[in-house]
């Protein structure tokens, strides 16, 4: 996460294989390539596979029938909705905060680029209860809100705004770098030349950092769609009606239906896997652009 | 005039953008964190000391900051020699294996709890063969040991992975030359390099594991003083309405998340000004 489009590229194991000062001897090389890939199976492709090979034990049948189940289809639809709204509110967000931090100086700037990585140091479960504490029935707008009969916590906007919390840095994060690494002369010639503001921005900034934007946008995303603490805390686990993907998981897990809850897991592990399919295509068309960009 | 100060005035949108993103801030991060600790100021500090000391948050402390450094030390360990591997090696499937290592950032954690849990069970695949020599992991503090060192590993390749990328072939090349060994110009030459970057992953990977939740609630168990981590606490906490009590403990890991938070900053700054970066 904390690495940009900008700053990743392969092939350089060629250019340390080609001198004996760069290189290991064979047998020192073949113990490490095992140690990587042995850690890597046990941590990381063992549970991936885990989730389909669970999934599909009762067979197809029942691994359809549990993801058409009503509770299912409910919650996958909340799942949907609570990512439509939080990815692009974090996407404005992240636009905004990139052109200020890197077109601009201002004293504090340091102070704001690590307020807004604060999110991803807070823990998950803190981040529902915050919002617990603001709109909660014992919270700071709790008695207002049960006047006015509005319910934000235990309903849809309460898993928005935990949503919006978890995943507020992702686009952020990716274009500060990014635009910082660009510079400001390609707009400022814009401008100069005459082209008002947004126009800089749609046809200027935007192609620049249209790669970096959509890694930030898949990765915000991606955990917006699986959130599953602090959600959790702002659920209150209302079937067919709070409840989201991770969450039915968890209820159908507890309940000893096994195949069901890993049917459902088996979604978010393919949108895992979708998600990492479309970041590594992102990088690689981020290296060409940077590798066309250094021939000009 | 600077060209600094040129910019500053040929560009538009600042004041937008810088209020819509203080706005922002302010509503979704900031005013909500402040109501933590407005919370907790309604109680004195002998009640306030009084609920963070108890001996099952004190237990919940040891698990969750624990384990969580035991399993940052693993990652940073075998994150070194995965990122080394990564780029310093071609072998068949290297662009899979490399695309996979963000997988506990992409996998929803509870899906990744619940796996972790069915493969360390009594009757899972390797449950079965880990049971019948004594070794139980799911259900045990084994358990949160893996689940941690899951999240955790993608934090250490992908700080590391750049720098080792970006490493020239001559200070190796100039260390050989004047006698070092394979070894030796690692350990002196290449290793100091990495410092930074590797605590810059260790500390990402503690801070993340310390807060974690979904992975660890499934395979944990969750016995009080054994196997409760502090942020299920804060939950048991909350369901049992006790408010204060839960945003207490909350207090205590936000402070101690920010302290860590500063230390990372350090580190980058440290790393970069090293790197020779911006």
């Amino acid at each position: 996460m904390a690495v940009t489009v900008a700053t990743r590229w392969t092939a350089h194991s060629r250019r340390f294989e080609a001198s004996a000062a760069t290189r290991e001897p064979a047998w020192v090389k073949g113990i490490l390539i095992v140690v990587a890939l042995a850690f890597f199976s046990l941590f990381l492709l063992l549970p991936l596979v885990t989730v389909f090979a669970e999934a599909l034990r009762r067979g197809w049948e029942v691994y359809l029938a549990a993801l058409v189940e009503p509770d299912a289809l409910s919650a996958i639809t909340l799942t949907l909705l609570v990512a439509v709204i939080a990815v692009p509110l974090n996407l404005v967000f992240g636009v905004a905060a990139a052109w200020a931090i890197t077109k601009f100086d201002f004293p504090g700037k340091q102070l704001l680029t690590t307020l807004i990585d604060l999110p991803f140091s807070v823990s998950p479960v803190i981040a529902g209860l915050i919002f617990v504490l603001v709109f909660g029935a014992q919270g700071w707008f709790g008695p207002w809100l049960i006047e006015n009969n509005i319910k934000i916590i235990f309903a849809v906007p309460g898993l928005v705004l935990a949503t919006v919390f978890v995943t507020f840095p992702f686009v952020a994060r990716e274009l500060i770098p990014l635009m910082q690494a660009q510079g400001r002369e390609e707009e400022e010639a814009a401008v100069v030349l005459g082209a008002p503001g947004w126009k800089t921005f749609w046809y200027v900034t935007l192609p620049n950092i249209k790669w970096g934007l959509i890694y930030g946008v898949i990765l915000c995303n991606a955990r917006a769609m699986g959130e599953f603490g602090a959600v959790s805390v702002v659920s209150g686990h209302i079937r067919g009606l709070t409840n989201t993907m991770p969450l039915h998981v968890e209820i159908l897990y507890n309940e000893y239906q096994f195949a069901a809850a890993f049917a459902v897991a088996s979604l978010l592990a393919l949108l895992a896997l979708v998600t990492l399919v479309i970041k590594s295509f992102v990088e690689w068309r981020g290296r060409q652009a940077m590798n066309a960009g250094q021939e000009l | 005039m600077s060209p600094r100060a040129i910019s500053r005035r040929v560009l538009p949108g600042f004041p937008l953008a810088l209020g819509y993103t203080l706005v922002y801030l302010s509503l979704i991060v900031l005013i909500p964190l402040g109501a933590v600790f407005l919370k907790t100021a309604t109680l004195t500090w002998a009640e306030f000391w009084a609920i963070i000391s108890e001996p099952r948050v004190v237990a919940s402390y040891r698990i969750s900051f624990g384990i969580s450094l035991i399993a940052a030390a693993i990652n940073a360990v075998f994150g070194l020699i995965f990122a080394w591997v990564l780029v310093r090696y071609t072998f068949p499937g290297k662009r899979i294996v490399d695309a996979l290592v963000d997988l506990p950032f992409a996998l929803p954690t509870a899906v990744a709890g619940i796996a972790l849990t069915a493969l360390y069970a009594g009757n899972g695949w390797l449950g079965q063969w880990l049971e019948p020599m004594g070794v139980k992991v799911a259900f045990t503090p084994l358990g949160i040991l893996v689940a941690l060192t899951f999240i955790g590993l993608p934090f250490v390749v992908r700080t590391v992975q750049p720098i080792l990328e970006d490493l020239d072939t001559e200070l190796e090349e100039a260390a050989a030359s004047l006698g070092a060994d394979r070894w030796q110009s690692f350990w002196w030459v290449v290793f100091p390099v990495l410092v930074p970057a590797l605590l810059t992953g260790f500390a990402l990977a503690f801070a993340r594991a310390v807060g974690e939740y979904g992975s660890v609630i499934f395979i944990a168990g969750n016995l009080p003083m054994v196997s409760e981590i502090t942020p299920l606490l804060i939950i048991t906490k909350l369901e049992q309405y006790d408010y204060v009590g839960a945003t207490a403990i909350a207090v205590v890991m936000l402070v101690f998340s920010f302290v860590l938070l500063f230390l990372i900053n350090g580190l980058q700054i440290w790393a970069n000004r090293r790197h020779g970066g911006i």
